[in-house]
């Protein structure tokens, strides 16, 4: 043990700030001198980086790259990294306006290969403006990048402008891989809108081949002082090449978890459960022959939904509901009379808000991250869950934003069936005929803290003397209290 | 209609609901690792030697235990010195010494069997095979041992051409190695050469081609680069995670907790009250130890607790907050002194006291959801450099188990004093600490578990850990890493026998108190 003397008392040279609690967030912030908080506390942000980073596809049509752009964006975004994707053949098409036939690509195309550069360094621009002005964290820049020239421009580009680069490259040789991708995305693009399956497949497959000749790929040796992800053969295996800093090792690991294999995410929550039809749930026809994960929180009442369902579940302490702090167990009405003012903050900002002693969605989304990386490794998952935490997820596979998120219809007794499908998802209301309490409440036209009680309670649903959380502590394992009959069980597996 | 089929009911312990009906459904427990898989997982490092195989393999070992895996390395290396006790020189490595590959061989074998019995008798789901394992024979014996008995095999290459990395591998683990106690420095370096010699000429290292099936990450030159082959699950994806996120750059952690706090005084746990007169005193006096540390680019991490944001602020150097860094959540029993908790709740109160590690409070945390909260930290920490935490007590001896490879039994325990900063310095295969008090005093926040005062010596030595009969584990309960070759000792986790201490519900409350430490 050492002993640090004299020191102790000569060094208040630093007088420290005073704290101040942010009444949304319940963060504690330094304030500046004149009493009022500090602008911008540092806060645990995902993105541990200093600049913006740009990210760039490599690759030949066909090889996923706007699925992975479009998917990585989606993700980064969730997590509170804004990010956006610039596809270079959109600008092309707003150049071009009518696509004619793969001969545009020929690399002896000179007019061709002008509007196609011209294409990238708008794209560039619209970039640069985002990383620096509208405070864009990360961008995606989606376009083949096939040759060395092209990306030398790409990194010069970035150099002058302080961003990070990092390559995702997509290599693939697998016919039955390109050929579905094919099918799944490109016959449905604006480029063969007029054409029928034969022609477009015939053209996009010449088109791939004028790129071929010239096609560099990211080499082990040449390239080795870039930093890149190559994913070969749709995820079989990676080279991963310098990775800089945290926000590229974050991507990198969604990178090396997401796959394309056709399945299925079920998203409900609780429920009651018809036990006459538990023993019947065995060889039901709708189970694929694989079968599906089933996941609860560890909140008695998706237990006891899992349990009549009568497969085994996994319980995630993650998927508990959000806590709600003091305000626990407490009804709308009770809320508004010893909270005002937090219920009116609440209404402000429903995403960042955070219950005093709880959490906010903001928390919640950070702490469902691992399910959502499980469930990109997963294939057939049912999530039995709660109000919030579905709509955290929900807004994951949707792309919906933190305004939209708190908001989400995500009423009880209704599973949604959500099945990728091209570059998003599709999503599959299934409304199991049982009664249930409705449980959403809209935000209110007047969110001021001085509002009245009336404008405060306007929007709360129409059973009055049902509570967000009451509702669930109403659900014993004795007959129900809301509803007239059990959710059919049946049904959820029939999905 | 029936309902008990559906009667839930909450383990007291933990506070998970499980079923009054037994396990007829499969039913694993939620954590940070999904046992989605219920094949045990073999890890075996590929690489010549100074590579830092041992170094991986001690480190992804410490890691997985910490998260909840049980895992355990085999260094064969280990079991080469336990049979032919004297090393001569790097002629036993010889491609050509006949007897000594039999020895080598026979050694492999022993490993592999001590392999099977860790998965089949102690529950192990995670073994590293440490060896070099360069050649395609030897790589092709452990796969079939691996089918035969079911078990999932992931390779961990390093491929290393650096000669100032080697040279430093050999400086900071070989020369110290029992083989070369008798040597010295030039003449360890030379036959340690000599030895990755012998190596060199057999090793074939695993093809993209030929080994396309495989499960396989390639780490070249200590993390530029990475090839990674045919993820199959989900530990394996983790594995990969953890594996590029470390580094070997030499780097120093400093942690500690926030100043004493009024609550602290108070005796009382939890909340978020402001620092105490003498947590004042204590910001400052971290700040100029900090800064007499003369450290590079430090980061300093808080919670979003008052405490440790007043702490950091006495520094004057920017600071994240992260929420992941917050107290335990003691619940029910937040901002109580543990003679309240004693008085409403004895019940809970023996409870925490039998698995503290377990233990939730109603409707709070468990140490070990601590642990799963604070996995992303663990992960930035390794990736980051120089840090300096400032957190609390449970948290802190959540981070310091990890660092120090404590098992879930002792981490509860682990002394973590208020004023007293924690300065650890990887070093070798583990972690060098040293606790700086900055004198400023402070109240003694510890508890012991309370131990029944007429008993001053143990009775019975050979008893194992048995557990009150309230509470039954039906999970196997994480270790530190065990030595390699030998069953855990006992008598290393420094604990008082269960059967001394007064950690029944029916306790009066004197032996509750027992280890209560003094407050105002």
């Amino acid at each position: 043990m050492s002993l640090i003397g004299e020191d102790t008392e000569r060094c208040a040279t630093v007088s420290p700030r005073e704290l101040t609690r942010n009444p949304l967030k319940k963060t504690w912030v330094p304030s500046c001198r004149n009493g009022l908080p500090e602008r911008h506390i540092s806060e645990r942000k995902v993105c541990m980086t200093n600049c913006p980073t740009l990210i760039v596809t490599v690759g030949l049509p066909a090889r996923g790259k706007t699925y992975i752009s479009k998917k990585l964006t989606r993700y980064l975004n969730w997590i509170d990294v804004p990010t956006k994707e610039f596809n270079v053949g959109q600008y092309r098409r707003e150049c071009v306006k009518i696509y004619k036939s793969f001969e545009f690509f020929q690399p002896d195309n000179e007019e061709g290969l002008k509007i196609r550069k011209q294409c990238a360094l708008a794209a560039l621009n619209d970039v640069r403006q985002y990383l620096t002005d509208e405070g864009g964290q990360v961008a995606v820049f989606d376009a083949t990048n096939t040759t060395r020239e092209r990306r030398e421009t790409i990194l010069r580009f970035a150099e002058q402008n302080g961003f990070k680069v990092f390559f995702v490259e997509s290599v693939c040789e697998d016919p039955d891989v390109i050929a579905e991708n094919i099918v799944q995305v490109k016959l449905g693009s604006p480029d063969y809108t007029h054409c029928n399956t034969e022609e477009a497949v015939a053209d996009f497959l010449k088109r791939i081949k004028c790129y071929e000749n010239s096609y560099q790929t990211l080499d082990e040796e040449l390239d080795r002082e870039l930093s890149f992800i190559k994913i070969i053969d749709v995820g079989q295996r990676y080279l991963v090449n310098r990775v800089q800093d945290h926000i590229q090792s974050r991507i990198v690991y969604y990178l090396m978890n997401i796959h394309i294999t056709p399945r299925s995410i079920y998203l409900c929550r609780h429920g009651e459960s018809d036990l006459n039809v538990k023993g019947r749930i065995g060889g039901d026809s709708g189970l694929s022959g694989r079968g599906k994960e089933v996941w609860t929180s560890q909140m008695k009442r998706t237990i006891q939904t899992a349990e009549a369902v009568g497969v085994p579940y996994e319980q995630w302490k993650a998927l508990n509901e959000i806590d709600a702090g003091v305000c626990e167990e407490l009804m709308y009405e009770e809320i508004q009379q010893k909270y005002p003012l937090e219920f009116a903050l609440r209404d402000q900002d429903k995403y960042r808000y955070r219950y005093p002693k709880g959490e906010s969605y903001e928390d919640l989304v950070q702490r469902l991250e691992p399910v959502i990386m499980e469930l990109e490794r997963q294939e057939n998952v049912l999530v039995i869950c709660h109000q919030a935490v579905k709509r955290c997820l929900l807004a994951y596979f949707l792309d919906k934003t933190a305004g939209e998120l708190p908001y989400l219809k995500c009423p009880l007794h209704t599973v949604l069936k959500l099945t990728p499908v091209a570059y998003g998802c599709k999503v599959e209301s299934v409304c199991l005929k049982v009664d249930a309490v409705n449980t959403h409440r809209d935000r209110p036209a007047n969110v001021n803290v001085h509002r009245s009680t009336e404008d405060a309670l306007q929007t709360v649903p129409p059973l009055t003397s049902v509570s967000l959380f009451s509702l669930h502590l109403c659900l014993p394992s004795d007959p129900v209290v809301l509803g007239d009959e059990f959710l059919s069980v049946r049904c959820l597996l029939l999905l | 209609m029936s309902h008990s089929q559906t009667e839930l009911t909450q383990n007291p312990l933990e506070k998970i609901w499980v079923p009054w009906m037994s396990n007829r459904l499969r039913r694993r427990r939620g954590s940070s690792m999904p046992q989605f898989t219920n094949s045990p997982t073999m890890i075996v490092m590929v690489g010549l030697p100074a590579r830092g195989k041992t170094y991986i393999s001690k480190k992804l070992t410490r890691y997985l235990n910490w998260i909840g895996v049980p895992t355990k390395v085999y260094n064969v290396g280990q079991y080469r010195r336990d049979a032919v006790q004297t090393y001569k020189n790097f002629e036993f490595f010889s491609p050509e010494n006949e007897d000594a590959m039999k020895i080598r061989k026979a050694c492999a074998l022993a490993a592999l069997k001590d392999v099977c019995s860790y998965f089949t008798q102690d529950h192990g789901q995670v073994a590293v095979f440490d060896a070099t394992n360069t050649t395609r024979d030897r790589r092709e014996l452990i796969l079939s041992f691996a089918k035969d008995n079911g078990y999932k095999v992931f390779f961990v290459e390093s491929l290393c051409d650096d000669p100032e990395i080697i040279a430093e591998n050999i400086k900071q683990v070989k020369l110290s190695s029992p083989d070369y106690i008798n040597c010295d420095k030039e003449e360890a370096v030379t036959d340690f050469l000599k030895r990755i010699n012998c190596y060199k000429l057999t090793y074939v290292p695993l093809d993209d081609e030929k080994d396309r099936h495989l499960s396989y990450i390639k780490i070249f030159n200590v993390g530029s680069r990475y090839l990674v082959n045919q993820v199959q699950d989900h530990i394996q994806s983790r594995i990969v995670y953890y594996l590029m996120n470390i580094h070997v750059t030499p780097r120093t952690i400093y942690l500690c907790r926030h100043g004493e706090s009024e609550l602290n005084l108070l005796g009382r746990i939890g909340g978020d009250s402001g620092l105490s007169a003498r947590g004042i005193k204590f910001a400052p006096a971290l700040g100029s130890y900090i800064r007499g540390q003369c450290i590079l680019d430090l980061k300093i991490w808080t919670s979003h607790m008052r405490r440790t944001i007043q702490t950091a602020e006495a520094i004057g150097v920017p600071y994240e907050q992260w929420k992941a860094l917050n107290e335990i959540d003691a619940g029910v029993c937040e901002e109580m002194t543990y003679k309240e908790i004693q008085d409403h709740f004895p019940e809970e109160f023996a409870l925490r006291d039998q698995d503290k590690y377990r233990y939730r409070y109603p409707k709070g945390e468990s140490y070990e959801d601590l642990v799963q909260r604070l996995e992303p930290v663990i992960m930035e920490l390794e990736r980051q450099e120089n840090v300096l935490v400032i957190c609390h007590q449970a948290v802190m001896r959540c981070l310091l188990a990890y660092f120090l490879d404590k098992s879930a039994d002792e981490l509860p325990y682990l002394k973590c004093p208020l004023h007293t900063v924690l300065k650890l310095t990887p070093v070798a295969y583990g972690c060098k600490v040293e606790s700086i008090f900055l004198n400023v005093e402070a109240v003694n926040t510890h508890r012991d578990r309370p131990v029944i005062e007429s008993f001053t010596t143990p009775q019975n030595k050979d008893a194992h850990c048995s557990h009150s009969s309230l509470y039954r584990s039906t999970r196997v309960q994480p270790m530190a890493s065990p030595v390699p070759t030998r069953a855990p000792r006992l008598q290393d986790l420094g604990l008082t026998e269960l059967s001394l201490q007064n950690v029944d519900v029916d306790r009066n409350t004197e032996d509750a108190l027992l280890t209560v430490p003094k407050h105002n």
